[in-house]
């Protein structure tokens, strides 16, 4: 057979396998909007559920993913950098660390009901936080941490040595070279590993169900010790818990935290851009 | 640890060796080598190192490549504190100091021993920000101050008239030999008292090659400069001190004009001469 015959073939066999993945995404996302559009209104992104939650809006369900989301931020993001910082910069290579990677690596395989159970024993009953905001968020950083720290040190080691060398060369101790240079060169890339281990946190059911979630909670949390609905249970209870839902509202429902996701992860691609703008290698 | 050239004309080493630079022989050394071995994972770099570089001159180290010269220059600012898996016996001595001592501080001696490398490697930032970069690590910040210090370096590295309208540009915009340039004005920022320069024109075309041998001609005025040339025939252009390394052996060392024209160990004639390296 000819090489340029083999090339062609081989190009459209490749061809064939992107189609064959992008479809499914595609038809998800049309199948949602095309069902869930209809739903959507202010009232339904703004009130309350009512009426068995078969009337009303998802707010409370909104609200509570958000802080959630925010929650996992606030504790995963700086424990995660700084120990991919750590393992990238300042660890030896050592048996110790050699199992730390280990460690984080299998975290990462762990089922999300497994870290469900673990929230639900260390943080809600262990260290008595109750069904609260706080436990579901430590739940659910513990869950993203490997995925933060992984990426983080993947982008850190792709720091070129060189600037490190150059930093040291002009007396900067190691800190400095890390916050002057390394740590802003591996931003973008931070940043991806961020949004990544969040949008997942965020989409998650199965860490929440002990630890935070509310089957029906008709009013904001106005604390961290409180529970509170989230997009993801709410779209679980109204799919299988409660006959004679509108599917109007289940779609509706799945489009709100599709939407969600997806703007987190534009927000993410254009944080990435400015700050890869400029980066220069 | 075995010594790759052992058998290779010791007694002209030793005789070699035991010449002193005559013009330089009274004067204090800037940095004086004393018997340095140093091993990297087992592998031995250098073998008994004895130098002394002294200050406003040019010292050449000069061999062929994997001799330890660039290891010897890295062990001057303590860069190879940055590599595991290392040893090193013998001692270096700035101003008579012993820069191994425990307790030295090495951001400190790294600001008094500036090091330029192979290819230029500007930081990400402008031109500007480049130069600035080692003053504002030592807590630099007032802003005329910090201007001053951006012209003096450059106006010493033979670039302020090229890039003063650019200092805000990019550093990477600039050209290979301007960047290399714009390095040696990045060291000269911190005041250093050393200038060490690791074949700081192997990436750079004769022009280029030229401007930062000139910048080198007007730097041993104020500083003492240790540089491994790119060429031979560079070496002997811009040495007052020359010192021929072997496989990790300090062959032959004197003044720059005697070593080149009347070597004494065959192998620094041979390197010369172009029989071998």
């Amino acid at each position: 057979m000819n090489r340029a015959l083999v090339q062609r073939l081989g190009f459209a066999f490749l061809g064939l396998i992107t189609f064959v993945v992008v479809v499914p995404i595609l038809l998800v996302i049309g199948v949602i909007v095309a069902r869930g559009i209809v739903a959507i209104n202010w009232q339904f992104l703004t009130t309350m559920p009512h009426g068995g939650m078969k009337e009303g809006g998802i707010l409370p369900a909104i609200v509570g993913t958000l802080l959630l989301t925010l929650g996992t931020a606030l504790v995963a993001v700086p424990i995660g950098v700084g120990g991919a910082v750590y393992l990238s910069e300042y660890a030896r290579d050592t048996r110790l660390t050699r199992a730390i990677r280990l460690a984080i690596v299998n975290l990462a395989g762990i089922p999300s009901i497994v870290y469900g159970l673990f929230g639900l024993g260390m943080f809600v009953l262990f260290f008595r936080f109750g069904t609260s905001i706080l436990a579901g968020s430590l739940t659910l950083a513990i869950m993203t941490l490997p995925v933060i720290i992984s990426t983080a040190e993947e982008a850190l080691r792709a720091v070129p040595q060189e600037f490190r060398t150059v930093s040291a060369s002009l007396g900067g101790t190691r800190w400095q070279g890390i916050r002057t240079i390394v740590l802003p060169q591996a931003l973008p890339g931070i940043i991806t590993g961020v949004i990544l281990g969040l949008l997942r946190a965020a989409g998650e059911t199965a860490p929440i169900l002990f630890t935070v979630a509310a089957f029906y909670l008709p009013r904001l949390p106005s604390s961290p010790m409180d529970q509170t609905m989230t997009l993801p249970y709410h779209l679980y209870v109204i799919s299988t818990q409660v006959p004679g839902m509108p599917l109007s509202i289940q779609y509706g429902t799945a489009l709100v935290l599709l939407a969600l996701v997806l703007s987190l992860n534009i927000v993410a691609s254009v944080i990435r851009r400015h700050f890869r703008r400029k980066r220069q290698w | 640890m075995v010594a790759p050239n052992s058998t290779q004309g010791a007694v002209e080493r030793t005789a070699a060796h035991r010449t002193p630079a005559s013009s330089y022989a009274g004067r204090e050394p800037k940095i004086r080598i004393e018997g340095v071995s140093y091993w990297y994972s087992r592998r031995q770099m250098l073998n008994g190192v004895t130098l002394s570089v002294p200050d406003r001159a040019v010292t050449v180290l000069f061999g062929p490549a994997g001799g330890g010269k660039t290891t010897l220059m890295r062990l001057v600012n303590r860069l190879n504190d940055l590599v595991e898996d290392t040893q090193m016996t013998g001692r270096i001595l700035l101003d008579g100091e012993d820069i191994y001592t425990p307790g030295t501080d090495v951001t400190g001696l790294r600001r008094r021993v500036g090091m330029v490398f192979a290819l230029p490697l500007p930081l990400p930032g402008t031109v500007r920000e480049n130069v600035v970069y080692g003053p504002r690590l030592a807590g630099e910040r007032n802003t005329s101050r910090l201007s001053e210090i951006v012209e003096r370096s450059l106006t010493q590295a033979a670039l302020w008239t090229e890039v003063r309208d650019r200092l805000d540009a990019p550093a990477l915009s600039l050209s290979g030999g301007q960047q290399q340039r714009l390095c040696i004005a990045r060291s000269l920022a911190l005041e250093p008292e050393i200038l060490l320069l690791d074949e700081p024109t192997s990436g750079l075309d004769p022009i280029s090659t030229a401007k930062v041998e000139e910048s080198l001609y007007a730097l041993k005025k104020d500083y003492a400069v240790v540089i491994v040339p790119h060429s031979v025939q560079q070496a002997a252009r811009i040495a007052d001190v020359a010192a021929f390394f072997l496989a990790g052996e300090l062959v032959e060392w004197g003044e720059g004009p005697e070593v080149f024209t009347a070597p004494k160990v065959k192998q620094t004639e041979d390197y010369i001469t172009g029989r071998f390296g």
